[in-house]
């Protein structure tokens, strides 16, 4: 009881933040519409027409991808900034239990971005929005957003010790977006980032949202993605205690 | 002339190293090396997959759009920091020359920009772009103009910082409609007529077809109309900016509000 309601108010609170930040605004709407636009040009341009949904969707989760990727890099930072952080590690919730809301809260905001894209495709583009397996894509879609939330816990937990988690957050935008094939297929890179690719929750859970949005088999990417999820939850509970432990002891948790 | 030119200078390099955030290695290389070259790689496959245009398009049209990671962002963080750290005040309030402090603030800007387009470039090497050895002088100098215009422009955008409470998101938005407007990802023929309009009237725009056009053999002297073109683009968007510079720093002193968010 207690700790769903540590969820359900970090929760609550997380999203009144971010959801009032215009960086966001542009990283969970503006940004995806304009890549999304971009891959609709490139895709017609290709004479490839027909799949100006798989872009859609790519062009969404990329966004999702984005607003948790920058969320999770930014709350230890700007906790830092406010001076919060200190008295969120001397709380007597696991530190992990902390951020894990916040973490939840980035990326379900993320979801503003799959809105945006599929919308702007349906409005500007024409892009039908029939579903080969509607209930399916409504149970991958949340399933994939709490294994990105998972896993932007794990960055945000290595951002505990690393005073430069914008500089990360920058950098691991794009190669995410390339390495989990959310908007061309992983068979165009090379043979060795297939392991990476594995264990990305993105790549399993774009698989299952596709598949239940253009057909093909749903429930084999969708147990993935749930398994990646976890893991990614049992890690960060592992590295929240590993690295909020170094930071108290080198007392470098301000790192100011 | 002689304290004009070390306010341009000096002044320039000084604001440089303690306004731009990303300075520090640990920030620039993640930030201004590793977003350009992922940025890069993901066009290039994406165009692939969708069997748009060729891999020297891409590459060409991302190398030199690169540079606005350092014309957009360098530039806003070098002009409207000054209010974020509350140095604004005791600048405006020095006697100096109000176009060497503002325009001097672009030459390190834009020594960064070419910066990350060579090394953008040199990947695309690496990824299998052959331009005619002949054409590397010229292609260097639609990199350095276009790079100068861009920086214009991101001069504008840090003038609007000096008044607008989040400058981050113009720049942020800039640099995402400049990807999609200025015929980096794809032709301006393929845009509809006031996409390509509005591209038209931005930097970047026009030094991307000069140079993709370079790239495939023409000479400087064939792609001189668009070469000139970006530079006229680069020295309106120069003087807009600092008019608008001018405007708002009388404005913020008139009104009291030149530190106030």
């Amino acid at each position: 009881m207690r700790v769903a309601r540590i969820i359900a108010s970090g929760f609550v609170m997380n999203l009144k933040m971010v959801g009032t930040s215009s960086f966001f605004l542009v990283t969970s709407t503006v940004q995806p519409v304009i890549f999304a636009t971009i891959a609709f040009y490139m895709f017609k341009s290709g004479g490839q027409s027909g799949t100006l949904l798989y872009a859609a969707l790519g062009a969404g989760m990329m966004g999702v991808w984005s607003t948790t990727l920058f969320g999770s890099g930014g709350m230890v930072q700007w906790q830092r900034w406010q001076g919060t952080l200190e008295l969120g590690a001397a709380a007597p919730p696991p530190l992990a239990l902390v951020y894990l809301p916040f973490s939840l809260a980035n990326s379900f905001l993320g979801m503003y971005a799959l809105a945006a894209t599929l919308l702007w495709g349906r409005l500007v583009f024409g892009v039908p929005l029939r579903l080969a397996h509607p209930w399916l894509f409504v149970l991958s879609l949340p399933a994939t957003v709490i294994a990105l939330g998972l896993m932007g816990l794990v960055l945000a937990s290595t951002f505990i010790l690393y005073r430069y988690a914008n500089a990360l957050s920058n950098l691991l935008e794009y190669p995410v977006w390339i390495a989990s094939g959310l908007i061309f297929s992983t068979s165009l890179l090379p043979g060795w980032t297939r392991p990476i690719s594995w264990i990305l929750p993105p790549y399993w859970g774009v698989l299952a949202i596709r598949h239940a949005a253009l057909g093909g088999a749903v429930w084999g990417p969708l147990g993935m993605v749930c398994l990646v999820g976890l893991c990614a939850l049992a890690l960060s509970t592992l590295t929240f205690r590993w690295f909020e432990h170094a930071a108290r002891a080198r007392a470098t948790l301000s790192l100011t | 002339m002689k304290r004009w030119l070390s306010i341009f200078f000096v002044g320039g390099v000084i604001a440089y190293r303690g306004l731009f955030n990303w300075i520090r290695p640990a920030m620039y290389i993640p930030t201004m090396l590793g977003s350009p070259l992922f940025q890069l790689i993901f066009f290039t496959k994406l165009g692939q997959y969708a069997h748009a245009e060729s891999r020297d398009f891409y590459i060409v049209g991302n190398s030199i759009q690169v540079c606005a990671m350092s014309s957009v962002y360098g530039m806003t963080m070098a002009v409207a920091n000054e209010r974020w750290f509350g140095t604004l005040g005791p600048l405006l309030a020095s006697p100096a020359n109000r176009a060497a402090v503002f325009l001097g603030r672009g030459v390190p800007v834009l020594a960064n920009g070419l910066l990350v387009s060579a090394f953008t470039f040199g990947i695309g090497v690496l990824l299998g772009f052959r331009p005619p050895v002949s054409a590397v002088p010229a292609l260097a100098l639609i990199v350095v103009v276009t790079t100068t215009s861009c920086t214009a422009f991101g001069m504008l955008l840090g003038s609007i910082g000096l008044r607008a409470k989040d400058f981050w998101f113009a720049a942020n938005m800039a640099y995402f409609l400049m990807l999609l407007f200025c015929g980096v990802n794809i032709p301006l023929g393929d845009l509809p007529g006031w996409m390509s309009f509005v591209g038209r009237c931005l930097p970047l725009t026009h030094g991307i077809e000069a140079a993709r056009r370079v790239s495939d053999g023409a000479s400087l002297g064939s792609v001189a109309g668009l070469v000139g073109t970006e530079l006229l683009v680069g020295a309106c968007y120069a003087a807009a900016a600092f008019m608008l510079f001018r405007v708002l720093e009388h404005e913020s002193r008139r009104s009291a509000v030149l530190d106030a968010y």
